[in-house]
């Protein structure tokens, strides 16, 4: 069996699978990482958005031989550390807003729209609505209105 | 319990104040105490026959079925000054667990966050206590929490009183302290095991009058809001229960179809990672398939795809959408005979999703002699009793955890999953974790019933004379356990009659809020569980989203025909002075009659249901520019820019969780009447992923950019001592005002919902052999 190994929230991991095994199943059934979750394994809910080396992605839909030992994964377990805090400025206004409800979905939404914050920051311009159109995460709950809300909040403090 | 308290609570209740009400100091080692309801529900339910919802509706009767058993949930005080409630009720992300924390530190005088609520699992004694469902858990519990915190909030202050020497009404209760005026105090905690008694007794509990109360009626955020954004709240595909390996089920390629024989079970075995193959038969209970168990849930989908599996067929195998349509219109129930102008319009609607996020999925345990199981189970008790009774063992031998639920939608009244877990650990003599695919969600999970709804009206110069409506379903399945409420609370449903059961839910919950005249509401269904063709629940708000559109799409016909404006023309039917409140309040923020561009348009609905009243103004964009947008594999079509919900709940207590549920109820009212179904084709549902099936996206939800485009839910002041309920109170209202917006924009009146049913599929069905598509490997591609 292969050794697969990468930077999983700071620390350098490996596991022993097989090659095509989805990263969401090296992370939850073999590392116990939970903050992804399982919505669909078909990367159209992205429930289970986390970071590789600080882009958004979805796991459910990477073979495990992608990941290079360098790639630095993020989960959302991992997030608040990449910025030194408690707390990510998007999670902070999460609480604010108190976006979540079942909270299902609510890991992946808070890493796709971290990740499209910096993509609009480093394009040196501020997040839209039209932007925020296009996250594709699906929040069975309805939250949207008050995610759209904590985005544009967190925005302003990232 | 004796029957001298049940006297005793008699004289008290219908004696002295709304306030006073006896509830029990349970004898524990630190102090436990409970509510009595018992007097108040059987003096409802004597004059509880089938009866209009103004006198009798489905919350009066889940309310009367759960308050027989208030005196067994209790609320507890520990030495480390916390209180505990074991919830039993589910939490599904409708925020019950942080309303109900809210009540007890309230009537406690205690932090919120010194309130744990955890949910409870399967308690047969709890009878009808133990349901979630019909938006009536708040109603129910408000006053079981409060009698019992209240209960033990004065037996604190009384044993306070002794320790500190002090005179009771000197006292004062604060922040989980008893002070009394020289400066000396006892925490909580201290009195935890002093305040405990050794005998259960019936004791007087003084409830706070609201104008003291300090929490309930605030906006709170939810209690588990920091483990929600930190990924640390646990589902129960989260929980690490020893041996319970991931585990999934190839299913067949017809709905309900059952698997005959596996043609290749050996290599299957031998593929990396797989314990374990089973044939798991279709049942009632268990949807079944071929169960593979394996070291992870990626191997578990190699190796569904690599089984080859002999199917024999479900009995919808052959059937489509126009084939249930033609079904459902020849079992319409005939109209009254018309008199003067009549408008008569039947409106369809297809098949709908009952899905959540987390899809249909628990951890079972089966051994010998016992078993163990956990899942988000809104009906635990059934459950509990029937999955005993399948497994051959006492009630008494099965534990059923509830755990927390990644949404329902009606989807958890069934306990689908944990009766297949439990069926698959049995025959592999295993503990298994089972997870089902999203596809199989879709296209085996319960949906919301295919149902036709024909209003006709007849009106005379400015007055209407008559409303009928005929609403005609695939029928829902009550089979869940609320059937044994309606049948021991009405007392008049034969056993087995499930279309009884279904008649009277419908009959609790159809309305007409407007003075029409001689009013019928009539509910005929076809395809009777058990044992049905398709499998349906009560997806969320049951018949009432569909019963309103039709009749909210038809009260816009008569505003036309007699030439009135929508608006005026509800002012001047409205029945109730709090619906006609609801509704100006809608109006007034919505700025109704602004003017328009062309093709955009506002649309107005109105509902009464769970005690409540709600109003929605819905503002659509149907510009070709805006329809014709394009989202690679999404669905654009019309926009809603702006939707005003106004809301009256009675008593709302937690403002801040009934906006969050309004606003849910409204990306659902989106959804339902413009693009979120399922195409029934030759035996199965062609959506098999969140692309296919419509559910409301970021690019369908209105953008945020107050005044003029976003969402604005107004909260009526409270004027009720009692909560009305509020999970499912967004639905219906707002998939009206869609609909009305919509005809209203195009000109043309919508008669099949979702209105894009009907066009061309918007996507490639995934294939049904092997009946879950392989995850892809690009992903890395994708990322940004």
């Amino acid at each position: 069996m292969p050794t697969h190994t990468f930077v999983l929230n700071g620390n350098q991991v490996s596991v022993d699978c097989a090659d095509d095994l989805r990263l969401l199943w090296v992370l939850r059934d073999l590392l116990g990482v939970h903050g992804p979750k399982y919505g669909c394994g078909l990367d159209v809910c992205k429930a289970c958005t986390c970071h590789i080396n600080g882009k958004a992605f979805n796991p459910c839909s990477v073979p495990v031989s992608d990941i290079q030992p360098s790639d630095q994964i993020t989960t959302i377990e991992g997030l608040a550390a990449t910025v030194g805090q408690q707390l990510h400025a998007m999670q902070q206004a999460w609480l604010k807003y108190d976006v979540a409800q079942c909270g299902y979905c609510q890991p992946g939404q808070i890493m796709a729209a971290v990740a499209l914050v910096n993509e609009t920051s480093a394009e040196g311009r501020q997040i839209t609505d039209a932007d925020i159109d296009s996250l594709r995460n699906i929040c069975r709950c309805g939250t949207y209105p008050r995610l759209r809300e904590a985005i544009v909040e967190a925005a302003a403090h990232m | 319990m004796p029957d001298v308290e049940v006297a005793e609570a008699r004289a008290v209740t219908n004696g002295i104040s709304r306030r006073r009400f006896i509830g029990y100091l349970i004898a524990a080692p630190t102090l436990v105490a409970a509510a009595d309801l018992r007097v108040a529900s059987p003096a409802r339910a004597s004059v509880a026959t089938v009866q209009p919802v103004d006198f009798y509706d489905l919350t009066d009767l889940l309310t009367d079925a759960a308050n027989l058993t208030a005196g067994l949930i209790t609320v507890a005080i520990h030495p480390d000054g916390t209180a505990s409630f074991a919830l039993p009720r589910a939490e599904v992300g409708q925020g019950l667990t942080t309303a109900v924390a809210m009540v007890i530190a309230d009537e406690l005088e205690l932090p919120l966050d010194k309130v744990e609520i955890t949910l409870s699992d399967a308690r047969p004694e709890l009878q009808f206590n133990q349901l979630t469902g019909g938006s009536n858990s708040m109603h129910v519990l408000y006053d079981q929490v409060r009698i019992a915190a209240a209960t033990a909030r004065g037996q604190l202050a009384l044993t306070a009183a002794r320790l500190l020497a002090t005179p009771l009404p000197k006292l004062t209760l604060k922040n989980g302290v008893v002070a009394a005026p020289d400066g000396t105090s006892l925490s909580y905690g201290a009195l935890a095991s002093p305040a405990a008694v050794s005998r259960t007794q019936a004791v007087l509990a003084q409830l706070k009058p609201a104008s003291q109360q300090t929490l309930v009626g605030t906006p709170q955020p939810r209690i588990d809001a920091l483990e929600i954004v930190t990924g640390t709240k646990q589902f129960a595909m989260d929980l690490d229960v020893p041996g319970a390996l991931p585990t999934m089920v190839c299913r067949p390629p017809t709905i309900n179809g059952t698997a005959l024989a596996v043609l290749n079970g050996a290599a299957v075995r031998e593929m990396d990672g797989v314990t374990d193959v089973a044939i798991i038969p279709h049942t009632q209970f268990v949807p079944g398939g071929v169960a593979v168990r394996a070291t992870t849930f990626g191997q578990c989908i190699d190796a569904v795809r690599a089984l080859e599996v002999q199917w024999a067929p479900g009995d919808a195998a052959g059937k489509s959408d126009p084939d249930v349509l033609r079904d459902l219109v020849s079992a319409e129930l005939p109209m009254t005979p018309a008199l003067g102008q009549t408008l008569d319009q039947r409106f369809t609607f297809y098949f709908r999703p009952g899905d959540p996020l987390e899809t249909n999925c628990a951890v079972a345990d089966v051994r010998p002699d016992s078993a163990e199981i956990w899942s988000a189970m809104k009906s635990p008790i059934y459950f509990q009793e029937t999955v005993a009774e399948m497994l051959g063992m006492p009630v008494s031998s099965v534990t059923a955890h509830v755990t927390q639920g990644g949404g329902s939608f009606g989807r958890h009244l069934f306990a689908d999953a944990a009766f297949e877990a439990a069926a698959i650990s049995k025959a592999m003599g295993k503990p298994v974790k089972l997870m089902w695919h999203r596809t199989d969600n879709f296209r085996q999970g319960r949906v919301h019933p295919m149902c036709t709804s024909r209003v006709r009206i007849t009106y005379l110069a400015n007055n209407v004379l008559t409303f009928d409506q005929r609403h005609t379903s695939v029928a829902t399945d009550f089979t869940h356990g609320l059937g044994e409420i309606l049948s021991a609370t009405l007392g008049d449903v034969p056993e087995g009659d499930y279309l009884g059961y279904s008649q009277s839910v419908f009959t609790l919950t159809a309305n007409v809020p407007y003075n029409f005249g001689s009013v019928t509401q009539l509910l005929n269904e076809v395809y009777h569980p058990p044992g049905s063709m398709f499998n349906t629940s009560s997806v969320r708000n049951i018949y009432s989203p569909e019963v309103t559109v039709a009749k909210e799409l038809m009260v816009d016909q008569v505003a036309k025909a007699i030439g009135q404006d929508p608006y005026l023309l509800r002012r001047s039917f409205v029945r109730d002075s709090r619906m006609l409140a609801v509704l100006d309040a809608a109006a007034k923020a919505a700025n109704w009659g602004r003017r328009m561009a062309p093709l955009t348009a506002q649309g107005i609905g109105i509902h009464h249901e769970y005690k409540g009243y709600a109003a929605c103004v819905a503002e659509i964009d149907c510009t070709a520019q805006t329809v014709n947008r394009e989202v690679e594999n999404g669905y654009t079509g019309p926009r809603v820019t702006r939707v005003t919900y106004a809301v009256d709940v009675g008593l709302p207590i937690n403002p801040l969780g009934l906006e969050a549920q309004m606003i849910g109820g409204i990306m659902d009212g989106i959804a339902q009447a413009l693009t979120y179904s399922l195409h029934l084709h030759d035996g199965y549902f062609l959506e098999g992923s969140w692309d296919n099936a419509y559910y409301t996206r970021e690019w369908n939800c209105p953008p945020h950019n107050p005044p003029t485009e976003g969402i604005q839910v107004i909260i009526m002041p409270p004027n009720q001592s009692e909560p009305g309920g509020a999970g499912e109170f967004g639905v219906a209202a707002s998939m009206a005002a869609v609909a009305n917006a919509y005809a209203r924009a195009t000109g043309t009146l919508p008669t099949s919902f979702p209105i894009n049913h009907s066009q061309p599929l918007g996507f490639t069905p995934l294939p049904t052999v092997p009946p879950i598509p392989p995850s892809p490997t690009d992903g890395l591609q994708e990322a940004f």
